[in-house]
């Protein structure tokens, strides 16, 4: 047996993939092999250490150094300083986790991991994804083995119905349910599915799960099938995500050779077979019933329901559809018992919540807690606040169908329920946190435009209705709105709302809704000051020169990209805000601080 | 797949594998010193030693690890034993054998090899 004293687990997500990861395991296999140290120390690509702000991401055990934005000429002394001499590099250490003089705190002590509680990312950054024999070391396809050796399907319906564990894809419906009615329904062909087409901005949860611990997927879909009498399995994935498709496959075929997909698994009747489907990247396609049609070949349109995937999904037969971050509660569950699940969470949110975190905050990455944890322990603590002393103005969660969560509102609770009755939604987990330079307006019209875009044409509600909505937030930054059109345009979310085909049409106007509920003076000032409070709407802007400050240098004036800027040397230049296009260039050249952005 | 004693074999195997990987505190630690002087007077061989016998006699809870120079360069490789509850034995002049000896005796017996200790070596 190989044995090696060192572990080095490089973190090869798709967030450190783009920070040049691969490069940094390049190198230390080639330093490794200079100091003839190669068969001593592992080096092991790992899935998401979550603190993708600080990546790419080297862990050295068993010390557990924590070493973060790894450069590839730090590598070197990694190498030659820690693994060779064994001294810890104090240098490129996270410094959380730098205790005092000479110790290394635990990475769950860190304030980023310590409000954490990892079950769908538990081995997320821990095991190399691409070995099923490490996913089997950490009690990988036990649950399954119990499952298929020891209960019935109805026990396993049992205990996830009495998990608590709801739909983590956005809407939150009981899982056990879900999985109730498909065991139930008619049919002599039935199918399980998985939701994997994550498709919100800011969004990246699934993406990891997939990508640092795939098995872990297969595996609950093998029990689902179980649960719900399927034999046959589907991953919907958009092919925008290489790296966890990459991952599934090299998962689906190692479970295939080690008889854990196929027939007879665990010397039983059962068989599973699992396969790949592709999205070519639609939003519209993680709605459940568009997911569907396309899987089967058409193009990815939503259908009305009922008939829901229970009764009649994939090819008119009964089909299971659950999203990833679902599937990844299911091992655990089956292992630890429905009781340990009820213990974490609130009233009627159990267990946790993986949260991808972006925007203006210090620690951009994957965060996992149990539900009922505030925003504000989000934001602040394992978030590390706003970044450059700037104030927190407010959150987004659930992407273009969800809502903002105002700064008075940050101690809410963060599960399913608290989220709906304060006018946001968990959605899939995105959550985006804005600072005092966002404008709402602005930001209600960024997810607008991505839903003008993303609506498939299905239904006119959604296909007019949602280029109305933008058109009007158009008019209004531009200066152009008036009273009447914040009426009309809170009319129109109603209507569209309610008149919708499916989940995109009636979740696009919450954005606005959301925005208009929590900061309606900020539309009113949009139209009758004319004027943006954050400074971000463009036309409601205009840089000027201080003709006293100004000093003539002329830098501004060859720098602007337009040629709005005139003047003669050493005498006052002047912008022309009719030529202006308000990129800005010109305050942050101006050596004399004599230009002003004025809103 | 066929059994689920199948499956308990395969995760045996692994987890020996990915042991290392824990963030523990506590239990056994062994120290060898790699700093220049440890590894030049053959630090390498003894840290090699010591992870081969544990992992061989699969002892649990117990960590091989390494640190800079101690700073009797003269005595290397030397190696630090930290039982739970107990004062930290000091090893010198390490060899492999003797770290296997040490693991046998010291680890698994829990009578520490009086004749390697820095106490005795000075004497």
């Amino acid at each position: 047996m190989e044995l090696v004293r060192s572990h080095v687990l490089v973190c090869g997500g798709t967030g450190c993939t783009s920070s040049g990861c691969e490069k940094i395991i390049k190198e230390m296999d080639l330093q490794l092999e200079k100091k003839g140290i190669q068969n001593e120390v592992k080096v092991i690509r790992t899935g998401c250490f979550g603190l993708c702000a600080l990546g790419p991401i080297v862990i050295v055990y068993p010390e557990g150094a924590f070493y973060s934005t790894v450069e590839i000429e730090d590598v070197k002394e990694i190498v030659e300083e820690h693994l060779v001499k064994g001294r810890i590099v104090k240098r490129l250490l996270y410094e959380e986790t730098i205790q005092d003089q000479d110790t290394i705190k635990s990475l769950n002590e860190v304030d980023f991991y310590k409000k954490q509680l990892r079950i769908a990312l538990a081995n997320c950054g821990v095991i190399n994804p691409e070995s099923i024999e490490e996913y089997i070391a950490f009690d990988g396809y036990k649950a399954l083995g119990k499952v298929l050796t020891e209960m019935t399907p109805d026990q396993v319906i049992d205990i996830i119905k009495k998990s608590g564990l709801r739909g983590r894809g956005g809407g939150g419906f009981p899982s056990g349910l879900k999985w109730d009615f498909t065991a139930k329904a008619q049919g002599d062909q039935k199918y399980v599915a998985c939701n994997a087409d994550e498709g919100d901005p800011g969004a990246f949860m699934d993406r990891s799960v997939l990508e640092g611990d795939p098995h872990c997927i297969i595996e609950a879909m093998a029990i689902a099938a179980y649960a719900v009498g399927a034999n046959q399995g589907y991953i919907y994935i958009r092919a925008e995500y290489p790296i966890a498709v990459k991952r599934l496959q090299i998962a689906i075929e190692a479970a295939k050779e080690y008889g854990l997909l196929g027939k007879n698994i665990f010397g039983t009747d059962f068989e599973f077979d699992l396969e790949i489907r592709l999205g070519a990247g639609a939003f519209v396609c993680g709605e459940e019933t568009a997911l569907m049609t396309s899987i089967e070949g058409y193009r990815g349109e939503p259908r009305p329901r009922p008939p829901f995937p229970a009764v009649k999904g994939l090819w008119q037969k009964p089909t299971l559809l659950n999203n990833v971050e679902t599937y990844a509660n299911i091992p655990a569950i089956i292992l630890k018992g429905s009781e340990w699940f009820t213990s974490i969470g609130t009233e009627k949110s159990k267990g946790t919540k993986v949260f991808a975190l972006g925007g203006k905050i210090k620690n951009t990455g994957l965060v996992e807690i149990p539900m009922g944890t505030t925003l504000r322990e989000i934001v602040e603590e394992i978030g590390g606040g706003v970044p450059d002393g700037k104030k927190f103005k407010a959150a987004q969660t659930g992407g273009p169908s969800g809502g903002c969560i105002p700064a008075e509102l940050i101690d809410t609770p963060i599960d399913y329920d608290s989220l709906i009755s304060i006018g946001s939604m968990m959605g899939s987990g995105g959550l985006i946190v804005m600072d005092e330079d966002t404008c709402m307006v602005d930001i209600a019209k960024f997810f607008l435009e991505f839903t003008v875009d993303e609506s498939c044409g299905k239904c006119s509600p959604c296909r007019i209705g949602t280029k109305r909505m933008l058109e009007i937030l158009e008019k209004i930054t531009n200066g152009n709105g008036t009273l009447k059109d914040i009426e009309n345009l809170e009319v129109l979310c109603k209507n569209v709302k309610e008149s919708a085909l499916c989940g995109l049409g009636q979740t696009a106007p919450n954005p606005i809704l959301s925005t208009l509920r929590y900061f309606k003076d900020e539309y009113i000032t949009h139209v009758e000051d004319k004027k943006c409070p954050a400074g971000v709407c463009k036309s409601l802007l205009a840089y000027t020169i201080d003709p006293v400050l100004c000093k003539g240098c002329n830098i501004c004036a060859k720098q602007c990209p337009v040629d709005a800027i005139t003047g003669e040397r050493k005498k006052p230049y002047v912008i022309d805000n009719d030529k202006c296009v308000k990129c800005g260039i010109c305050l942050e050249k101006c050596p004399f601080k004599a230009i002003f952005k004025n809103y | 797949m066929k059994t689920i004693a199948e499956l308990e074999a395969i995760r045996e195997r692994a987890l020996q594998k990915v042991n290392l990987r824990n963030d523990r505190k506590d239990g056994i630690r062994i120290v060898v010193g790699m700093a220049t002087c440890g590894l030049a007077a053959g630090a390498r061989p003894v840290m090699n030693a010591f992870v081969e016998e544990v992992n061989k006699r699969k002892i649990q809870d117990i960590t091989v690890t390494q640190t800079g120079c101690i700073g009797v360069c003269r005595l290397e490789p030397i190696v630090e034993i930290y039982m739970p509850g107990e004062d930290k034995i000091t090893y010198v002049k390490m060899t492999p054998e003797k770290a296997v000896q040490i693991v046998n005796e010291h680890i698994v017996n829990g009578n520490a090899c009086i004749q390697y200790t820095i106490g005795t070596e000075e004497k």
